[in-house]
Order: C-alpha cells, then structure tokens, then sequence
C-alpha cells in the first residue's frame, strides 16, 4: 500500500529501551514521521518477526536504526541480517555507537558475571548451582538461550555502520534532524556521527566560567559539594567529560546540574574519548611539580570507569585482557 | 505426541520475552513457560565505580522506568553514606517520583493494557491500540493523553535533567531545587494531572464496569492465582512508593511479614533456573516450591493489586474512595483476579496525582536546602521503591572511599517473574483442550501478562501501541501446523 514510501526498520540489542522511549518522546512529531515512512520492523510496536525479515529482498530497508550493543549471540545474527537488507544503518544511540554503560561489563569476562549474578549475590538461593544454559531440558523438552559472550561490542564491531545517531538517549532534535536529512537525500559523508562536532563545552552556559587553568588542590567528587548551579563544573573541581565529548546533547545533565558522563561519545579528530580527556584535564591542571600532578591524579577514584562511562567497548582499550580477569 | 507452542511477543524485560506452551499426549497443556533471552550484568559491572555514580548507571536497567532505579539507587547511596535527604530535597524527589508513576500508570492504560478494555476483548485486532482508544472515546480525549504526558513529563525533565535517565539524585537529597515560577506551573499540571486520573477511572467505569461481559472477564477463574502480595506500606498501613516499610500479606489477606528495607535479606531470596537468565524472587521464610499457588508456596505478588492488597489503605482522600469501591466490587481483601491490576493502577495514578499537588502547595517545595552533605565514612546500604511495576531492591557495599565491591539488584517485573509463568500456564489451560487451540488463546496470552505491566511490555508504551503477537503451533516434526496472528 505504500511502496513508494522509504522503507524503515528500527531494533535493539543490548539496550534498555531509553532509545525506543526516545521515538515515543518525539510526541506529535512521531506522527509526521510515521506518515513519510513505511516502518516494516520494528519489534516493540509491529508484528513482524525475523521470518518475515529474511523473506525481504536484499537491499529492500532504505535504512535501519540499531539501537544496543551486541552483548548476546542472537543480536550480532539479528545485525547481520538487517545489515544485509538495509541501504543504510544507523547507530542509534550510545550503547550501539561507543558500547555504552552495559560496556562496562567488559571491565569483567562471563564467567565473573555469571558468578556474580547467578551464584554471590546477596539474595541468591542456588543449592544446585544453576546456571542459564544455551540448552536446557524442561519435563523432556529442549529449551534453547542465546550465548552470552565475554565481550560487549559497538555495532561497527561486527556490521558496517552509515552514521551513528549519539546520546543516551539521543536528543529529539538530532532524532529529527537525522530522520529529515535521510527523508530529504541530504546525507553527510558516510560514518558521520548525526551532530555538531563541537565540544559539549561550546555549548554550555557556563561556558564563561570555565577557567583556562585549574587551581584546585584536589578533585571533589559530585556528593562532597554544593553543587553551583552557574559555574563551571572543572572550577569547582567537579570532573565534568565536557571538553571530550561531543555536544548536541542539549547540554540536559548540566541543567539539571550535574556534570557531563561524556555519553555523546568524542569529537571526529579523536579517537579515544577517555585519552583525549586525560589529556585535556592534564593540561589545565596546574601544579608545582610532578609530585602534584600525582598527588592530584591521584584523588580520582575509577578513572577508567569514569573516562570511559560510555565509550569502553569502542576505545583503543576495547576490554580488559581475557588472561588478566580470573 | 507431544506439540509445542511458541509464542514470541518480542517484548521487553531485560530485552525479549518469549512463551514456549508444551502439550501431553492428550493435547492438553502440561507447561508453559516464559523465557528472557538476555542479560547484561549490571551487579558485575557496578564493581569499582563511585557508589554515588550508581543513581547516573543504574537507570540503564530500563529506559522506560530509569527513575525507578534512579531513586532506588539514590536511596540506597543516602543509606550507603549515613545520611538522610534534607526535608525538601525528601520533597523534591517525592514530587518527581510521583509525577513518574502518574506519567507511567496512565500511559499504560492507555496505550498498552487499556485498549483490551476500552475498545472491547472483541473488537477488531487493528483497533486494540491507542488510535482505537482514541476512536472510542474521541479525539479530544486522546489529545489530553498526549498532552498530560508531556507536561508531567516536563516536569521530570526540569527536575531530573533528563526524563530518560535522570541525574539529579544524590546521597542527601537532590542537585537542583524547584524555584516560584515553576511551583505555579507545575501545580496547575499537577490539578490537571488529578482531574484527568479521575477522568480514566471514569471511562474505567463506563466501559469495564457497567459490561457485564468484561466484568465477568475480571473475575473469571482463569485469570486468577492465589499467592502472597508484598508492597510498600507507610507508618499507617498506607501505600507509599517513595519510602515505607514492606508489608507482606498471605493468600487470606493476613499480614504474613513487616519488615524495613535493610532487612529484606531476612525475607526475599532468588531462584534460578537453566532456561531462562532471570532469577525468581521467593519469600524465604516460606521457600521455594516451584511455579504453584496457595500459602505453602513462597510465590508472592508485587506491583499495583498487590501493593493494594498489601496495604490497609491509600494515602490520598480520592484514591481512597477508589479503592473501597473496587473492594466492594471485587469482595474484599485480598482480591487475587490478576485483571484487577488494571483498576488498581488507575486508583495509584489518581494517588500519586494527589500527591503532586501536595508537595506542590507544601511552601517547603521551593526551599533552598535541597542536600545534606554526608560526613560519615561509606559502607553498605539498602534503597527501596515501589516501581510501578512492583518493588525495586538495590543494595550496595562499598569500600572506605565509596566504591562499591558488591551489589544486589531485585528488579521489580521480576518479582512478578514466578507468577506471571503460572498466570500464563493457567489461562493457556483454560483455553487449550484436547489438541484444539481456540483463537481465543490469542487474548488469554496477552491478557494473561498484561495486567503485570511487565517491563518486557513497557517498551510497548510506544505509538501506535498494542502488543503484537504471533502464535506459532509446531508439529512433533517442528513442521507448522496453524498460525494464529493478532496485528
């Protein structure tokens, strides 16, 4: 009924349903962007199953949004295949784009979770050590789980992805904005990331208030101050992933006022959100001497976790080392 | 020869659902069982990250219900610090939790459990949605679910930073306070907010209650299983969603437990299960007996009948009169038809609605003393909310500089996790006799699991709404045997 209408797909993968809640956010709007497209997948709203999915022509899908990261086997099988029914696939979100917060899971390897979840939690009863399992036998019939992997992986790990829609979840704008450009043909390069590659400092409103140097003799943890709702978060020195991430997002954290998680992921000169905001910090710090400089540095509790919030399965570090973990 | 059934909702809990029905020589239903093909690990990975980062990470458990596991979270990092929230920074996170649950009850009955009632258990398939609850009540009162929606939502975002993962909670309260101006606006939502929950309860009446045919639907031995109900309860016996003590009532309506967040270890313990990646909550003091009914089985209910059927009472005048009157209906306490979570939920949003107001005329609200700074050395804490889909457990143990080295997360549907297996396995052999397959399962799929608003189905909040489902009946050889298909 609607041939002539671009065809549209969106899926999760390891998600939380954030980027899903983000599409029923665009309120009105929705319903302009339900009349332009013809929506063939979209396993939240419509009942189409992967049957149906592989009975599409190649190529059919003028583009997909996948949100997630792929954390279980069936997810990179479900990528695949809309990749190779897809004209262009779109990244939606910071868990398909960088890994996102579920990344941090590869901090720690299946087993260590399993362990955790299925047999040391404080409220687990397990007498007979159960564990989920990919093959299971209820009253004699097969029951079947996908695999849980040791490794969460950005979507452009195992598909090629067009563009990456950021944010967690991705602000309405860049949603609109992104849907509009496909409808209209006005794409940027292929592999752009969907908004401005400005810093999230550019945008902010304490922008003014950002001092060049810092002066602080320690970093505070957000629950140790006050937080001043005008001024720059680094002045109170407050970590804010600010000046490493990408802005667009609305600056909504700073608003509320609490400091950037960095979940725009970085800027396209930067490969690596949480190195380059190592170094960023590094050079606004001022200290004496070297012993300062450690002594400050020292006072950050989780860098790792926190300069890699969203953006651990994307970085040069990827993982943990498998070895190391036991 | 035994068949099997498949039936994939493709819906959300910690991502999919998927029902599996197998069938006895004689074609009669032997087990049903609900799968959840996914997991992530967030009690893992929460290992070594700042305690008070966890209300900013937890909220990715679900976009759909993340300030649940905000509050939680930020309850359990005030316990964690020693510190309790300044009075209006208590105030402030109650205003934004109950705008949440207005915001979530409603929409759910709206868009998702509704339209089984609204529209009709017979309408046509393509009307069972929020188009056709628009339909049949008309376009402007459809306009005033989308437009409800998006103002407490604003609320949330103002306060929270981000309605989807919120970042304002902190151990001692909250990072930004509510000024005048937006008082006044947000009470005018807030009063809107409480004539439109009185509004739903009404089209409620109207078209549930004065049909007989639904209303024997609602009490219909199909849709009913007798278990324990646990929810949160303030100093009198009130239901409360932000902070209380957790009450346990037994199959008769008896108060089986009471018992303060700290020590729901005493109480609650997890099952698990080689063919699914959830874990089923019992009560440990009655043990695991497996997916059975009655007061010998530890299964025990949460979200909003049993937060009601555990309760004395409701904390506001007009839920009050709401919830007598359901009673009344439905015999009294406790009512165990898993329908009744649909009427139940509407009696909670028209509570939390009420509540808005309140906080919102309390001259408390704008106050400038939004967070106590903790001073006390961080160890070990519990949080605990009532989410709207049932209570929410997020227990963290940190080392001397606030890191945390264990967490223990019980998410709400997953209270429901036990009983919606038995819920599901009941109707199914209700309907399905003998081999035959009535279309009717169709219905009794969805209407089984629907009520308990499981997150699995949260995300089907979403335009247009309705819950697709496709029932596939599989021959001993795995060959297809008949497709029952509900757009």
């Amino acid at each position: 009924m609607s041939d002539s209408k671009p065809k549209v797909a969106f899926y999760w993968c390891s998600s939380c349903g954030g980027c899903e809640e983000s599409i029923v956010d665009l309120g009105a709007d929705i319903l302009k962007v339900v009349a332009a497209v013809d929506i063939v997948y979209w396993p939240v709203a419509l009942d189409f199953k992967k049957k149906d999915l592989e009975a599409m022509p190649d190529g059919s899908i003028a583009v997909s949004f996948i949100n997630g990261g792929i954390r279980m086997s069936e997810q990179e099988e479900m990528a695949h295949l809309l990749r190779r029914k897809s004209g262009l696939v779109v990244a939606h979100g910071a868990c398909a784009h960088l890994g996102g917060i579920p990344g941090l899971a590869n901090f720690w390897t299946k087993s260590a979770i399993f362990d955790t979840v299925y047999h040391k939690t404080f409220s687990t009863a397990n007498p007979s050590k159960a564990e989920p399992l990919a093959k299971s036998m209820v009253d004699g019939h097969e029951l079947t789980l996908p695999e849980f992997w040791d490794t969460v992986k950005p979507l452009d790990a195992v598909i090629d992805v067009d563009y990456y829609l950021p944010g967690c979840a991705p602000h309405r704008d860049l949603i609109l904005n992104a849907v509009t450009a496909i409808l209209e043909g006005k794409l940027p390069p292929k592999g752009a990331v969907l908004s401005p590659n400005t810093s999230c400092c550019d945008d902010c409103d304490r922008n003014e208030t950002k001092p060049e140097k810092l002066t602080v003799k320690e970093i505070k943890r957000p629950y140790e101050v006050l937080l001043d709702p005008k001024t720059c978060f680094l002045a109170q020195g407050v970590i804010c992933l600010g000046p490493a991430t990408r802005g667009g997002c609305g600056e909504r954290c700073i608003h509320g006022n609490m400091p950037c998680r960095g979940c725009m992921g970085p800027t396209d000169q930067v490969r690596d959100q949480g190195a380059k905001f190592l170094s960023a910090f590094a050079s606004i710090l001022e200290a004496k001497d070297e012993a300062e400089v450690d002594r400050l540095v020292d006072t950050i509790v989780d860098p790792a976790g926190t300069f890699y919030r969203f953006s651990l399965p994307s970085s040069i570090l990827k993982r943990k080392k498998m070895e190391v973990v036991r | 020869m035994s068949r099997r059934i498949t039936i994939d909702p493709i819906t959300r809990l910690e991502g999919h659902g998927k029902i599996e029905i197998f069938l006895d020589d004689r074609g009669d239903v032997e087990r049903a069982i609900l799968q959840v093909p996914e997991l992530r690990g967030f009690e893992q990975f929460a290992v070594g990250r700042p305690v008070e980062e966890m209300p900013r990470i937890t909220p990715r458990i679900c976009g759909v219900c993340p300030t649940a596991h905000h509050m939680a979270a930020a309850k359990a990092v005030d316990a964690v610090f020693h510190v309790e929230p300044t009075s209006t920074g208590r105030k402030l996170r109650e205003l934004i939790y109950n705008a949440f649950f207005m915001e979530d009850h409603t929409l759910h009955f709206f868009f998702l459990g509704g339209p089984d009632f609204v529209v009709g258990p017979q309408a046509p398939a393509a009307e069972r949605n929020i188009l056709g609850v628009i339909g049949k009540v008309g376009l402007e009162i459809g306009g005033k679910v989308i437009k409800i929606r998006e103002d407490v939502r604003e609320i949330m975002a103002f306060l929270c930073g981000k309605a989807i993962h919120p970042v304002c909670g902190l151990p001692g309260g909250v990072a930004k306070g509510l000024d005048e101006e937006h008082r006044t606006k947000f009470l005018e939502t807030a009063k809107d907010a409480v004539v439109f929950a009185e509004f739903a309860l009404q089209i409620f009446d109207d078209v549930v209650l004065k049909n007989k045919a639904y209303v024997d639907v609602v009490v219909g031995e199909a849709y009913k299983i007798k278990t324990y109900y646990m929810g949160m309860v303030n100093a009198r016996h009130q239901v409360d969603f932000y902070d209380g003590d957790l009450r346990v009532v037994d199959p008769e309506g008896r108060e089986f437990a009471k018992f303060k967040p700290g020590d729901y270890l005493d109480h609650i313990a997890e099952h698990v299960e080689p063919w699914t990646y959830v874990k089923f909550p019992f009560l440990k003091k009655v043990g695991w007996k497996g997916f059975v009914e009655g007061s010998d089985s530890g299964v025990y209910r949460v979200a909003p009948l049993a937060r009601l059927n555990a309760a004395e009472g409701m904390a506001t005048p007009r839920a009050q009169v709401h919830h007598d009157r359901m009673y009344d209906v439905l015999g009294g306490k406790p009512v165990h038809n898993t329908l009744a979570f649909h009427w139940a939920r509407l009696i909670e949003a028209l509570q939390a609605a009420e509540r808005m107001v309140d906080l919102l005329e309390d001259p408390e609200i704008t106050g400038p003393d939004i967070r106590r700074l903790p001073t006390a050395v961080p160890s070990e804490g519990v949080g605990i909310v009532e989410a709207p889909r049932g209570v929410l457990v997020h227990h963290y143990k940190t080392d001397s500089r606030g890191l945390v080295t264990d967490a223990n997360l019980i998410v709400a549907t997953i209270g429901n996790a036990a009983a919606i297996n038995m819920s599901i396995e009941k109707a199914a052999k209700a309907f399905i006799k003998g081999g035959i397959v009535s279309e009717g399962l169709l219905n009794m799929a969805e209407m089984a699991f629907r009520p308990y608003d499981p997150c699995h189905g949260c995300g089907t909040h979403a335009y247009p709404g309705g819950l697709p489902l496709t029932i596939d009946v599989l021959g001993p050889d795995g060959g297809l045997v008949r497709r029952l298909r509900r757009d």
